[in-house]
């Protein structure tokens, strides 16, 4: 189960900076504090795969890594399947931005590291290898992260994600810094991976293509202090394809109107 | 103008003999300069007679019985520092409230040299070779809290969400993360501190105790023979090699190696 509740979440942080901003948007700056996220209310349901959307340093990444515990919200509530979130934990995987894995760990090594409870050697080792299988990484098993190339990296990542088991996995742009076509692998991997296991994934990304191939439900946040402006749940059948879906293609278009973009190509 | 143009990395067959070729050029100046210098062979002997006399330090047995000496105190006052020195740089790395307490401790303490503690080590532990080894400890024992400290600092902060993520217990922690992740440092670290041990046992041996290389140069001045003085000093900085050569096998280990690791 992987159901999540948030409720009038807000993220403030104090002011550092020594010559504050000359817009006194009050909701920004409230004495010296700098408002990030405000009054953010979700419900995202068990097993949807949510798209968050919006303009770079809009605080997707915060209230993603307050989902995951690693930062206490302000104000306001997070509750995964009813009960607070108090901190990170095997529940809830995080799955970062750049490569989280351990370099004096090989890849094999990494991958168990979610399932170090099993005492049996052999049943962990056969787990551990059936991961690596998923993501396609048999034959690099005993190689060190940095050995690998950065697509190889990103999927042995998603596999140690998934050897623990998680109600939950969150991705931060998942697919950066990949070059176009492993990135359009990567894709698809992970969305045939969610119609595998059917779990709760959140994940961030700049790519509204991205969102919009892979989104059960895409959510668009605002500009400082970051609120949701767009909470839409896409039902169209997969694979989804813009041509072919003139309705996408419309979708499409009036996201990238709201991103700031006046002509999508 | 033609110049060779060589594959970057591809050594030359020769590349092994060029520390050779360097040792030889020492040897061959060392010789001019005692023989046309002016100076007789008591005051600066020439490589021969040094030669000469290490042949007759080696035969009695002299110059591995001090040799001998020295390294163990070197051994037993490095992995003191050792054992104190990283466990206590990992504590420090990771409490940050204890090192604000500790750290200005060891900076005051890291600036004086451990040849001003000899007198205070004489009238402690008296003569013979525990105050050489504490001066050994010393002389290691701060420069490994600070470097394992800055390493502790320095590991990818990602890595202990990941371990947080993991439901990592606190030993593990330790074990999994932090240890492997500051190893490359730490044999860093051990490298110049296993130096400086070394360096540091020559003077401690020349005060309070009766065996050592130290000894040895300092008994050989007072009777006068300078190439038994040179035999000592050639035998320190052979040991001294050797002691590199061996820290730097460490930092081959898969262990420390992660870091170059790549395709």
């Amino acid at each position: 189960m992987g159901r999540i509740n948030i409720e009038k979440l807000n993220k403030s942080y104090a002011n550092r900076r020594r010559d504050p901003r000359r817009d006194d948007d009050p909701l920004l700056r409230q004495g010296d504090r700098v408002n990030v996220l405000f009054d953010i209310d979700l419900n995202i349901l068990d097993g949807e795969m949510v798209c968050f959307l919006g303009p770079s340093g809009c605080g997707k990444s915060t209230l993603l890594r307050i989902i995951a515990g690693f930062e206490p919200p302000s104000d306001g509530r997070v509750q995964i399947n009813e009960k607070p979130v108090k901190g990170p934990s095997a529940d809830h995987i995080f799955v970062f931005q750049h490569s989280g894995l351990f370099p004096w760990m090989t890849v094999a090594e990494n991958v168990g590291l979610g399932l170090r409870h099993l005492e049996n050697r052999q049943e962990r080792h056969e787990q551990v290898s059936e991961y690596i299988e998923m993501v396609e990484l048999d034959g690099f098993e005993h190689h060190y992260p940095r050995q690998l190339s950065g697509g190889m990296q990103r999927r042995a990542e998603l596999a140690r994600a998934l050897a623990v088991n998680p109600d939950i996995m969150i991705m931060d742009e998942p697919f950066s810094g990949l070059d176009f076509l492993t990135h359009m692998k990567m894709r698809e991997e992970v969305v045939n991976m969610h119609a595998f296991i059917q779990k709760t994934i959140l994940l961030v990304t700049h790519n509204i293509d991205d969102a919009l191939i892979m989104g059960d439900r895409i959510v668009i946040l605002g500009h400082s202090p970051t609120r949701v402006i767009m909470d839409r749940t896409l039902d169209f059948p997969r694979p989804r394809d813009f041509e072919k879906s003139s309705e996408l293609s419309l979708l499409r278009s009036e996201l990238f109107l709201m991103m700031g973009v006046n002509y999508a190509v | 103008m033609i110049t060779k143009v060589r594959k970057i990395g591809a050594k030359k067959p020769h590349t092994h003999l060029m520390p050779f070729l360097g040792f030889f050029a020492l040897l061959l100046a060392w010789d001019v300069l005692a023989r046309f210098s002016g100076w007789s062979r008591e005051v600066f002997p020439g490589p021969v007679v040094v030669l000469v006399s290490m042949g007759e330090l080696l035969a009695d047995g002299t110059l591995v019985r001090h040799t001998v000496a020295s390294l163990f105190r070197v051994t037993v006052g490095f992995y003191l520092a050792v054992g104190l020195g990283i466990p206590m740089g990992i504590a420090l790395g990771m409490m940050k409230n204890a090192r604000s307490l500790i750290n200005p401790l060891i900076q005051f303490l890291r600036p004086i040299s451990p040849l001003a503690w000899i007198p205070l080590a004489m009238l402690w532990f008296g003569i013979g070779d525990p105050p050489a080894i504490f001066l050994i400890f010393l002389s290691s024992f701060f420069p490994l809290v600070v470097s394992t400290t800055i390493a502790v600092d320095g590991v990818n902060p990602t890595y202990f969400h990941v371990a947080a993520n993991f439901n990592f217990s606190r030993t593990e922690i330790i074990t999994r993360l932090v240890i492997p992740a500051i190893i490359p440092e730490v044999v860093t670290a051990l490298r110049m501190t296993v130096t400086i041990s070394w360096l540091v046992v020559v003077a401690a041996e020349m005060i309070a105790v009766q065996s050592g290389l130290g000894f040895l140069i300092l008994d050989s001045r007072n009777a006068l023979r300078m190439d038994y003085v040179m035999d000592g000093m050639i035998a320190i900085g052979l040991v001294g090699l050797t002691l590199d050569y061996l820290m730097r096998q460490l930092g081959a280990l898969e262990a420390a190696s992660w870091r170059k690791m790549t395709h």
